[in-house]
């Protein structure tokens, strides 16, 4: 008997999602549990494994397709039945065609998920598909046994705000980008991850009034901590001292002072939060994102370092929930790993405010009245000006400085 | 002796035989107590069915009387024989409830003739009818599926002769030159309906400003100027404090439901129908611990489990609208669950009925249902009097109403007052089970002329585009 593969639960208003790989062939022998087919989200990448054991006998939507949660993916068949003719269709067309299939290509390029959804959702949701020339695997289902309803049909017609078709002639809709196809030229689909970055570094800047206040730390009392602790941390906690346990500390000091930069806007609200849940940016090969350290006032300087190694690690491995990506009062970048001297980082909504760590320099400063060679850090906050004014920002980074410069600061909460 | 079963079901109304009927095909070994002497329960042996019996009869009757001539079918007068049409009422009944009898047998449910008390979790305790004594059962699982009873109203006495519930009035043995209703819902409606056609005088007491207060208020405005137009006198907004029978009838005291001076209405019967009760008596749920709510209803989880691990319980005996078709499905459900399925109940897609002619019925929500909850609607109205068929017909009171979302266009409700209502529900409830939306109903064929074209075209009106109006 078929077993059906369908898309499990996303998490929390994560709806749709983008086959990434499928990890097993038609005709590949299927146990309980193998992981079948990779699915990517907004937020992370996760595995859907089998529920029964039996070969892969059917898959549904290919890579590059979306599925909604529920939806469909292939079918398990029995183990050594003949496995149906192969419904995948050859990869997607090369992308100098329009990224909307007209109605007829899409019947050449994906049939079976497409023609039975819109078979099964009703004649107002044919109609506006047909009308707006519409891709019925973007479109989420939210009917009964996958179908669309003419609701779904209607928010993708708003969001992907087609130009209203006259129901009298579907126009012929010319390629989106008439560009020719250019040997010198690479053209690689957005992933998913990439996408839903870019909506919100737009959304950040389209809401906030940003801007980005700085300043420079001596790192000094630091590196002096780090020299001196640095073998016994190690031996006693199993984690190295590095530098984020101080700046989590010194932001958590500032945050409490400056209840603003923790905060955020809800409509017409600020809400400001007695809670601290630090994210903490990492790069990985699939772009930004930032893990985070759930009250990490309560946390120890050890707990916050294994807890970063940890989910910087998972981050990288693709392995991190998405509990673990949402919910953050405040983010902590570090462009210094990369190079950086200075920077304006964006804001991470819906919070606040941001702190920028950039790279540790040499540099000659002035100490009373003599120059001094001191290992210098450019600080960067940048903040949302409807919640944070200017002197709470300013005041936040001095902070910072200080408990980063004096670190008994931290000890005494000054 | 104890014989032991998986399943017991305590009544054998709609819910209970239905559940019986799923148990057994599913494999289980089912036991039903029912201490009538017929299966079906309250539906089938005095509500439902019966209603329905003297309602369809009587409306011949009321036809002959004032409708035929219109067709050109004259007629020497017209006489009831109100014996020959309750004979038929019961034969009705008498050849329904003999087929659940079929039913049980066919599928090896044992009937238990008696009434059943629940002893402890799993056991029964059941006084036979026949003077047999008592039975022991023991039940992997008990479903209590007692139904429901009239409401009595405070200091007024049933007799079931000149104050009766609707059993006494499916019964009654003469047409009552004056019969009052107390209450106005769709039982005193009904009964009044069927009197009325056969001559009655009727008067509807009733303690709210309208009738039907559970359905929509334009089909309830609506009904109650056909029925008045057809001779019933509608007392709102009063209430009864007392009543004193004597060998020519019964002497009501009024009074209005705000406070006021009272009077007096004269009536030959009574027929008290204010609402019914959940029965849960001589169960013993209360020796076992099962927990009811404060309505008196046997507190339930989305499985109809009670308090009590084994003891469910479905049907009029559980909130929810009393319904028929409801406790069904509730037993189909429950049995499917205990076989390990997980079917679901959508009770937002429950059709609600009114026999009356024309018939009302409606599914979803109502206008006042949205407005509370902030829904924002557009409505698509269309009138049986511009549906070829309904003309055709000579029957042209009414409307279909649709609720659509205003963004989605999904129907959230659909109600209906004219003819053949109860029927032409079910596209509606079939429709909204799939979320559909008001453009798929108006782009689906209807057939040329069906009385259910007036469903299309008022799908169409949600658009503002109906064709024939």
């Amino acid at each position: 008997m078929a077993t059906e593969i369908r898309v499990p639960a996303l998490g929390e208003s994560v709806t749709e999602a983008t086959v990434a790989k499928w990890l097993k062939k038609i005709g590949d022998s299927v146990a309980v549990d193998d992981p079948l087919v990779e699915l990517e989200t907004d937020k992370v990448t996760l595995e859907v494994n089998a529920t029964a054991p039996g070969t892969l006998a059917e898959i549904t939507v290919p890579e590059g397709g979306n599925v909604g949660v529920g939806g469909v993916l292939g079918t398990i068949g029995d183990a050594g039945a003949k496995s149906a003719a192969p419904t995948t269709k050859p990869a997607k067309l090369p992308a100098a065609e329009k990224p909307v299939p007209a109605p007829a290509q899409a019947a050449a390029g994906r049939s079976a998920p497409s023609a039975d959804v819109l078979e099964r959702s009703g004649p107002a949701v044919r109609r506006l598909v047909e009308e707006n020339k519409l891709d019925t695997d973007a479109i989420v289902a939210s009917g009964k046994d996958g179908r669309l309803t003419k609701g779904d049909v209607l928010a993708q017609v708003e969001r992907s705000a087609t130009p209203a078709v006259t129901a009298s002639q579907p126009m012929p809709v010319a390629p989106a980008t008439a560009r020719r196809s250019d040997e010198r030229e690479q053209r690689v689909r957005m992933t998913r991850l990439r996408k839903r970055i870019a909506e919100r570094l737009k959304q950040a800047q389209n809401t906030a009034a940003m801007l980005t206040t700085f300043n420079e730390v001596d790192m000094s009392a630091v590196l002096a901590a780090r020299d001196r602790y640095r073998d016994s941390f190690e031996k006693k906690h199993g984690v190295r001292l590095g530098f984020m346990s101080f700046f989590v500390k010194a932001c958590i000091v500032a945050l409490k002072e400056l209840p603003a930069a923790n905060g955020e806007i809800d409509g017409d609200d600020l809400v400001y939060k007695n809670y601290y849940d630090i994210g903490v940016a990492v790069g990985t090969a699939q772009g930004l994102v930032v893990p985070v350290l759930r009250d990490a006032d309560a946390k120890s300087f050890a707990e916050i370092e294994k807890t970063i190694a940890d989910l910087g690690k998972r981050a990288r491995d693709g392995k991190l929930s998405l509990d673990e990506l949402s919910g953050g009062t405040f983010t902590i970048t570090n462009g210094g790993v990369y190079g950086s001297l200075m920077s304006t980082p964006i804001l991470n909504p819906p919070q606040s405010a941001i702190l920028g760590m950039h790279k540790i320099d040499k540099r000659a400063v002035v100490i009373g009245d003599k120059i001094e060679i001191r290992p210098m850090m450019y600080l960067a906050l940048s903040y949302d000006h409807r919640i944070v004014d200017g002197r709470e920002a300013v005041t936040f980074l001095v902070r910072v400085k200080e408990c980063i410069e004096d670190p008994q600061r931290i000890l005494l909460d000054m | 002796m104890s014989e032991s079963f998986d399943i017991v079901i305590i009544g054998g109304g709609p819910g209970g035989y239905v559940a019986a009927i799923r148990a057994a095909q599913l494999g289980m070994r089912v036991a039903c107590v029912e201490n009538r002497d017929k299966l079906g329960g309250t539906c089938l042996n005095i509500g439902c069915i019966p209603s329905k019996a003297l309602l369809q009869s009587s409306e011949k009757f009321e036809e002959a009387t004032h409708s035929f001539a219109a067709h050109g079918v004259k007629l020497n007068g017209v006489a009831l024989d109100l014996p020959a049409m309750m004979a038929r009422k019961d034969k009705v009944v008498g050849d329904l409830t003999k087929g659940v009898e079929f039913l049980f047998k066919k599928n090896k449910i044992t009937w238990i003739k008696g009434i059943g008390r629940i002893a402890a979790p799993g056991k029964i305790l059941v006084q036979l009818v026949d003077g047999g004594g008592t039975q022991e059962l023991a039940a992997k699982s008990i479903v209590i599926a007692t139904g429901s009873d009239s409401l009595d109203l405070p200091g007024i006495d049933i007799d079931e002769k000149q104050i009766v519930t609707s059993t006494g009035a499916l019964a009654l043995e003469k047409v009552p030159e004056h019969l009052v209703v107390v209450g106005g819902g769709y039982i005193g409606l009904e009964m009044g309906s069927v009197w009325r056609r056969l001559g009655a005088k009727v008067t509807v007491v009733e303690f709210l400003d309208r009738i039907t207060p559970n359905m929509d208020s334009e089909t309830g405005k609506l009904l109650q100027r056909v029925l008045t137009k057809a001779g019933f006198v509608f007392k709102l907004g009063t209430k009864v404090v007392g009543a004193a029978k004597s060998k020519s009838g019964v002497t009501l005291q009024l009074e209005p439901a705000a406070g006021g001076d009272k009077s007096e209405l004269k009536a030959d019967i009574v027929l008290v129908a204010i609402g019914r009760r959940p029965f849960t008596d001589g169960l013993g749920l209360q020796e076992v611990g099962v927990a009811l709510d404060n309505k008196q209803r046997v507190k339930v989880d989305a499985h109809y489990q009670t308090n009590i691990r084994g003891i469910y319980a479905i049907g009029d005996v559980i909130a929810g609208p009393m319904l028929a078709h409801k406790a069904q499905d509730e037993g189909t459900v429950l049995a499917e669950m205990l076989a390990g399925k997980k079917p679901h109940l959508n009770y937002d897609a429950i059709p609600a009925v009114i026999y009356t002619w024309p018939e009302v019925a409606s599914v979803g929500k109502t206008e006042e249902e949205l407005k509370a909850a902030g829904i924002v609607y557009k409505t698509g109205k269309f009138p049986f009097t511009a549906t070829s068929r309904a003309r055709t017909n000579a029957d042209t009171d009414g409307f279909v109403k649709i609720l659509a979302d205003a963004k989605t266009d999904r129907v959230l409700g659909v109600h209906i007052i004219g003819p053949d209502a109860g029927t032409m529900i079910a596209e509606a409830a079939l429709a909204m089970e799939y979320g559909a939306s008001a453009e798929d109903i108006a782009r689906t064929t209807h057939a040329h002329p069906t009385l259910n074209e007036a469903v299309k075209e008022a799908a169409l009106a949600v658009d503002g585009r109906a064709i024939h109006i």
